[in-house]
């Protein structure tokens, strides 16, 4: 293992970090103080992702550790109920009906790539993800934001892969539907 | 023939993974036929491109 290997995973294990760490600079030691543990084992791994699973574990405990420093109630990992619990199950009853057609069917949205530049519409994300029940926000952060595959989303979340893409799919369309309630509403033509 | 949930769960997974031919083809026929589900594809491909752009705040 050498540093360019671990610098490819860099980004990943940053943005991972800050979900978590919400503080860029206590996010970049977290990182940094990963890779310098990876660098000092000198493991080697069988595959690219192999070795990101086990800088991801790395980096928890390093997560963990800033969080019992700071005397914070902390949890990660947990393993998160599976589909019977979920508390958005109803979610999809709501958009579809018994037959699978659409009820709340998606409407026309207006030239979406003009509500990246307002800084307006960036709250209202920020709501529609708040509004998410927390298991679906995180996969769906770790997927989009942090960029893990559905397999790693899995091991870090402890559920299995068919609730993983449950998970995934619900949140999208709860924040497909929020923000066309909450944004492009106003703002539909047709 | 598949339903507009089944479609957009295939829309989904196809931010996550390749879909294989036999789903690719589902996917386009009913596409061809559904403005609904074509509108649900190009709205959480913006979705994914919000979330790689989101920065939190402080």
């Amino acid at each position: 293992m050498d540093n360019n290997q671990l610098n490819n995973h860099r980004i990943i294990l940053l943005r991972y970090a800050l979900l978590q760490l919400h503080d860029e600079a206590v996010a970049e030691d977290a990182v940094q103080e990963t890779l310098l543990a990876a660098l000092q084992t000198g493991d080697s791994f069988r595959s690219e992702s192999a070795l990101r699973t086990w800088l991801i574990g790395i980096l928890k405990h390093k997560i963990a550790d800033h969080y019992r420093a700071a005397e914070r109630h902390y949890s990660l990992g947990e393993p998160t109920s599976e589909d019977k619990d979920d508390p958005n199950a109803a979610l999809e009853q709501l958009i579809f009906d018994g037959k699978g057609r659409w009820i709340g069917a998606p409407g026309a949205w207006n030239n979406p790539d003009h509500a990246l530049e307002q800084d307006e519409f960036w709250g209202v994300f920020e709501w529609c993800q708040k509004n998410l029940s927390e298991p679906h926000a995180r996969a769906f952060m770790l997927r989009e934001m942090v960029g893990l595959e559905t397999e790693e989303i899995c091991l870090d979340m402890a559920i299995s892969h068919s609730a993983c893409r449950v998970y995934l799919h619900r949140a999208r369309l709860g924040l497909r539907e929020c923000l066309e309630q909450r944004w492009f509403t106003t703002k539909r033509t047709s | 023939m598949k339903t507009c949930k089944d479609i957009s769960y295939l829309l989904s997974d196809s931010m996550d993974r390749p879909l294989t031919w036999r789903e690719r083809w589902a996917v386009r026929v009913h596409l061809l036929m559904c403005r609904h589900c074509s509108r649900f594809q190009q709205q959480i491909g913006f979705l994914s491109k919000v979330a790689g752009r989101y920065k939190p705040k402080d």
